[in-house]
């Protein structure tokens, strides 16, 4: 029962970890993208009407070719989260607009796309189906090692995921040590905290910004496509997302813009927000009804506040957010 | 030193908005191994010219020749390429990064190697120039000498063959300056052009080779040190001999305003910035207080003002003019002061940052320190309207309106306004610092004027000026800052220049002392 | 170390120059050309999506909007309370305090209102619980609002994440209340409240106002005016502005910075109390975790937009929902989802953000001999 709710943890957790991880990289190069929530929106049903696409096109689902059917909408998927980044980059850095505004409006555009084709991609191509229950792709995105199941706990809490879960922990790691270790990275963060030295130290700003926000939106789409693909096994249905795109902002506040702690943060995150269905079997004794489910959801945002509160008081330097986040940076400015 | 020149300007004009012509057809040549000393008041163009050659501004016409090529220099990373580096007066530092990762900020790897490499280069580079920078240090806990080393070290580790210094002893003591023209001169000798942007004319003469001069936007000559005198380049920088023909009338009835006795503040890191201040300030006099920027002088006019806590066993104490009672302004704030009745008026140096609202015009900005006046829950705006009136016509303040947001109108007339508003609340005591900065001499014998006006209406004065000359011509008594401390008080009708720039440099070990025979 | 020249050979065609001088006519000429542009763009995308021709389009979405009585009364009733909860975050915005929580408390102030018309509503007389829910709803949202205030004002945190995170908090207490409340257990459903006496009800009887969205109308409009003048002429209000311009300057004044954070913040928060009064005690009479429907963000860019001018919010709002609800029409017309009305949104809100790079810069080309000269 424990190792069930470890792997259900950490299913929920890898969308968190691919918008944080997308997030901290962003966020690094001083842009506050509130606009994470739509650009998961949009990267999961970018790559939902890929494999719609492909499906349909199909005369029979038995003849789904694997390449194909994980890569068209891998590939739609990034194109569709790199141009709602590629939108905000070009607003933010070369239109020098408010970051906040168009974070927001990006959100609403993307959670709007995404429950707009959502809801009418069927009428909009006038394919002869009910629904989009893409179970075909679904399948392949999560098919797991076959011998996972027969390893026991350990198989089922570290085996028994669709690729993209173990895509999502290196994604997490590289940009991890990216950070930390890459003269890049050292550059992308000098960008974040202080744009005019970095300017100065001849590190163009506008080129980091535009490639941290576009690869950051990318990776972030991914945990849409995979929410969608792997965790609902290709059954889009409208605001299914939830606020899980919030959850992940909250996640990169909880890990101090560390991606390595966000492969952590995301499974806690995820248990927090399943921990309800099994805290009857836990603790038979605690009667948890709806309303306590509701009160447990709270906690991944309250343990956010609490770290963002004890962290601005504690005035480490190294765990505050990057100093020039949410601010444009324009070099003539006097 | 070989003839060559390293560096052209050729024609350079850059205006800032279409109102500020920051360099207006700047023509000159900064030739290998020499140090050139860039020689201009605040606001003459200097930095503004600098800037372009490491890339941070970009000419609106004409060419810029490194080696007798013309280049276009975008960004700082194509002045890196052309051997161009930079110091600015604000560190460009990331201050959560090691020095190293500073040093290492915006470097190809590949050049460059590790951490471990650079922190060897680093060290090789502090060895040969004697430097002392560790490499590990975090820049938040470096302090401002160690900051303003490693951004010349890192110049230095990019290969920078022409070196551009601004303002670089500004931030220094004494010793720490010895040790940098020491430095500067090294470098000379290894073939390296140094530029020095300055207005403090014992440096010029000190380390310079040759001295360009830069006048309100316009370059004026290039003498070679050797043959300049304080004279001639003073003659240069202001445009005509200047003979400061500043009033300075001789009132009798001096009366004690303010006495302070043991002040001591930190500045914002912590450190030390006023050790032990004590003086009095009289009705009826002009103050002067001297010393080389971050001496304290900010700590002091803000402490009084109630803007910086002081330490224990301060005093400030306000004698009221009717009265004579003895007002304790140490620990209360600004508000506080205002109601205890204390007339303080200050004009402080950040005039749009701190002095008053940019984006706000001339009506609404007179009531930035009296809006809380009158009764119910809004503004009189009467009143300040009136009184933006009275200041425009008055001091000629030239604006489209006294709606236009104060930031579009030029230095001079901005400080207009701020000094306008400060002395129309009838102060008892008003400070000033640097209150002629960047104004033009005309504007400036306006404010000399005002001020005096001021002192014979019984008000203490105390401005803080950064020009010995107009301190000596302009003020009653000047007390002289020096790291922090006072290192005495010398009446502006005796003293000599030279007597005031020693105080400046040079602590005194009874620093204290001398200020009790002078104060009779 | 090699110079290389190839570098800096590269001579750029235009540079970026900021500009202050630029009349207030041709600002406003930008921002509107940017609406049209906007608004054409819209046109080629519905005409992607739906086949129809554009001016069929146009008119459809006008007769969505304000095609029929009812129509007109919801829209206006839709403007005044996205123009409600853009009042409430304006003065917090003035103050450079980056409030985007007024989703959260608009939430908080609906559950006060919601658990005074439930608990109170037939005990004590219907107009002592209207003025019960009132004052409870104001006091919701001040604290709620004021939360992150005080760790603003005293340790400096950050209030953008801070105030995000409240939101969610909010939603899910109020999730946590819609369920122990419910009106059948385990539905989730809050029935309208007070269906029998109207308790605590906000509105005008069904005889006098038929859409019953008078009431809420008029105190937006009086609030918008009472916001303008708070901002613009009072005493307050100028020390907002100062503090919002630099916080050197508000010291130097003498203004106590914590107090005016504080204290903006709880007015903020309350005008969103205010507004979740309105949608829980003046419209819906019940609440749902989705009752501030979105407005606590669409409010951010209504305010930006109107650069905090409560006047201008007037408009702004207007367009945003005349142009959403004609969406909306659209869709239900075509059998197209809903949502498609946020794309609209998002695609105007674009534009106009947009537009505001050509007032505050202008590009200047770079003089031709130098490119030439390369």
């Amino acid at each position: 029962m424990i190792v069930s709710f470890i792997h259900r943890a950490v299913m929920q957790g890898i969308p968190l970890l691919f918008g944080a991880t997308g997030e901290i990289i962003t966020e690094k190069s001083g842009n506050l993208n509130l606009g994470i929530p739509g650009v998961m929106y949009v990267g999961g049903i970018s790559g939902v009407i890929g494999a719609f696409m492909y499906e349909n096109s199909l005369p029979d689902k038995s003849m789904a070719n694997p390449f194909l059917a994980i890569m068209i909408p891998l590939l739609c998927c990034l194109l569709g989260s790199f141009l709602m980044g590629l939108i905000y980059s070009f607003l933010t850095t070369t239109l020098r607009a408010n970051q906040n505004v168009t974070g927001l409006a990006i959100t609403t555009f993307g959670v709007g796309l995404g429950n707009f084709f959502g809801g009418s991609l069927i009428k909009i191509v006038g394919a002869d189906v009910p629904s989009i229950t893409l179970s075909t792709t679904s399948k392949f995105f999560s098919a797991t090692l076959p011998f996972a199941k027969d390893l026991g706990w350990f198989g089922e809490i570290f085996l028994n995921y669709g690729f993209l879960a173990y895509l999502a922990v290196i994604i997490a790691i590289v940009a991890s040590i990216y950070l930390k270790r890459t003269r890049s990275g050292l550059n992308l963060r000098a960008v974040g905290e202080n744009p005019a030295t970095a300017d100065a130290a001849g590190v163009n700003v506008s080129r980091y910004k535009y490639l941290s926000t576009c690869i950051g939106s990318m990776i972030a789409g991914l945990g849409g496509l995979y929410y969608v693909m792997d965790y609902v096994s290709g059954v889009w249905s409208n605001d299914g997302f939830g606020d899980r795109g919030w959850l992940a902002i909250a996640l990169v506040i909880f890990t101090v813009w560390k991606p390595n702690f966000a492969i952590i943060g995301s499974i806690l995150f995820g248990g927090l927000y399943i921990v309800h269905n099994y805290l009857n079997q836990f603790f038979p004794f605690i009667p948890v009804d709806m309303g306590t489910q509701e009160l447990i959801k709270m906690a991944p945002y309250v343990v956010t506040v609490l770290v963002l509160i004890f962290n601005s008081m504690r005035n480490k330097r190294e765990n505050q957010p990057p100093e020039a986040l949410g601010l444009s940076y324009f070099r003539e400015d006097r | 030193m070989e003839n060559k020149a390293a560096v052209s300007f050729r024609h350079i004009t850059k205006a800032f908005g279409s109102k500020v012509v920051a360099n207006k057809d700047v023509s000159m040549d900064i030739m290998r191994g020499e140090i050139l000393a860039l020689l201009g008041e605040n606001g003459s163009g200097k930095t503004t010219l600098m800037n372009m050659l490491s890339g941070i501004y970009h000419q609106d016409s004409g060419q810029i020749l490194v080696d007798g090529e013309e280049v276009h220099i975008n960004s700082p990373k194509d002045a890196y390429a052309l051997g161009i580096g930079m110091i600015h007066q604000h560190f460009k530092l990331v201050d959560v990064f090691t020095a190293t990762e500073n040093v290492a900020l915006g470097m190809d790897k590949k050049q460059t190697g590790g951490a471990k490499e650079i922190a060897k280069a680093i060290t090789e580079i502090c060895d040969r120039y004697g430097f002392d920078v560790d490499p590990k240090k975090k820049v938040y806990n470096m302090t401002v000498s160690q900051k303003q080393t490693l951004e010349i070290v890192k110049a230095l580790y990019r290969g920078a063959n022409i070196l551009i210094l601004d303002e670089p002893t500004a931030v220094l003591t004494p010793q720490e300056t010895d040790k940098l023209f020491a430095v500067l001169r090294n470098m000379k000798a290894d073939g390296k052009s140094i530029i020095i942007i300055t207005h403090k004319l014992n440096e010029v003469l000190a380390i310079s080779d040759r001295v360009s001069i830069l006048r309100k936007g316009e370059y004026i000559d290039t003498v070679k040190t050797a043959e300049a005198t304080v004279q001639s380049l003073t003659d240069m920088m202001v445009g005509q001999k200047v003979e400061l023909d500043i009033e300075r009338p001789e009132i009798e009835d001096k009366q004690l305003r303010l006495s302070i006795s043991h002040l001591t503040c930190l500045d914002k890191y912590g450190v030390t910035a006023l050790d032990d201040v004590s003086f009095d300030a009289f009705g009826g006099e002009i103050l002067g207080i001297a010393g080389i920027s971050g001496s304290g002088q900010k700590q002091l006019l803000e402490s009084i003002a109630g803007l910086q806590k002081a330490e224990s066993g301060s005093s400030i104490e306000y004698i009221k003019p009717e009265s004579g009672a003895r007002d304790q302004l140490i620990g209360k704030s600004v508000s506080e002061i205002k109601k205890m009745g204390v007339a303080l008026s200050f004009v402080p140096e950040d005039r749009l940052g701190m002095g008053l609202v940019g984006t706000m015009g001339m009506s609404d900005n007179m009531m930035l320190r009296s809006y809380e006046k009158g009764h119910g829950m809004f503004t009189d705006r009467k009143t300040p309207r009136n009184l933006a009136e009275k200041v425009k016509e008055e001091l000629e303040v030239v604006t489209p309106g006294i709606s236009t947001p104060v930031r579009k109108l030029s230095g001079g007339n901005v400080q207009k306004v701020l000094v306008g508003r400060e002395i129309a609340s009838n102060p008892t005591v008003l400070m000033a610092a640097y209150a002629v900065r960047g104004l033009d001499i005309n504007t400036s014998y306006t404010i000399y004027h005002l001020l005096n006006e001021q002192k014979k209406k019984g008000v203490a004065v105390i401005y803080v000026g950064e020009d010995l000359d107009v301190l000596l011509a302009l003020c009653d008594r000047i007390a002289v800052l020096c790291g922090g401390k006072l290192n005495g008080i010398v009446d502006g009708r005796t003293a000599t220049k030279e007597e005031v720039g020693l105080l400046m440099t040079n602590l005194k070990e009874d620093g204290q002392e001398g200020q009790k025979n002078d104060n009779d | 170390m090699t110079t290389t020249k190839d570098a800096s050979s590269r001579g750029k065609l235009f540079h970026i120059v900021k500009r202050t001088d630029l009349p207030v006519w041709k600002s406003w000429l930008i921002r509107i050309a940017a609406i049209v542009f906007s608004l054409i763009v819209c046109a080629i995308i519905i005409v992607a999506v739906t086949g129809d021709n554009p001016i069929q389009v146009y008119a459809t979405m006008v007769k969505g909007a304000v095609g029929s009585t009812r129509r007109f009364w919801v829209l206006l009733q839709e403007i005044a309370m996205l123009l409600c909860v853009s009042l409430a975050v304006t003065p917090a915005f003035k103050m450079r305090f980056w409030n985007i929580g007024a989703e959260g408390q608009v939430l908080i102030g609906g559950l006060g209102a919601t658990a005074i018309m439930l608990k109170l509503g037939h005990t004590l007389p219907a107009p002592v619980v209207l003025i019960l829910v009132i004052v409870t709803s104001i006091l919701c949202g001040a604290i709620w609002g004021v939360i992150p205030a005080i760790f603003k004002a005293f340790w400096n945190t950050n209030e953008t994440l801070f105030t995000l995170m409240m939101n969610y908090i909010a939603i899910q207490i109020v999730s946590y209340f819609t369920y122990i409340w419910s009106s059948n257990k385990g539905n989730n459903v809050i029935n309208t409240i007070n269906t029998d006496n109207h308790a605590g009800w906000f509105t005008l009887p069904q005889s006098v106002d038929k859409y019953g969205y008078l009431l809420n109308i008029l105190l937006v409009a009086v609030l918008t005016v009472l916001l303008y003048f708070y901002l613009n002429r009072s005493k307050q209000g100028y020390e907002i502005a100062v503090v919002g311009e630099s916080i050197n300057t508000a010291k130097y004044a003498g203004i106590n910075v914590k107090k005016v954070i504080i204290r903006t913040m709880l007015i903020s928060g309350a005008l969103c109390g205010v507004a979740g009064m309105l949608l829980v005690s003046g419209t819906d009479h019940t609440i749902t975790p989705n009752t501030a429907g979105g407005r606590g963000f669409t409010a951010i860019m209504v305010s930006w937009l109107a650069k905090f001018n409560p006047l201008f919010m007037v408009l702004t709002s207007l367009l945003l929902v005349f142009m959403s609800r004609g969406a909306i029409e659209i869709s239900t017309v075509f059998g197209l989802n809903t949502s498609f009305s946020d794309i609209i949104t998002g695609i105007i809100i674009f534009f106009i953000i947009g537009s505001e790079f050509f007032i505050n810069y202008s590009i200047k080309r770079t003089h031709a001999k130098e490119v030439e000269a390369k």
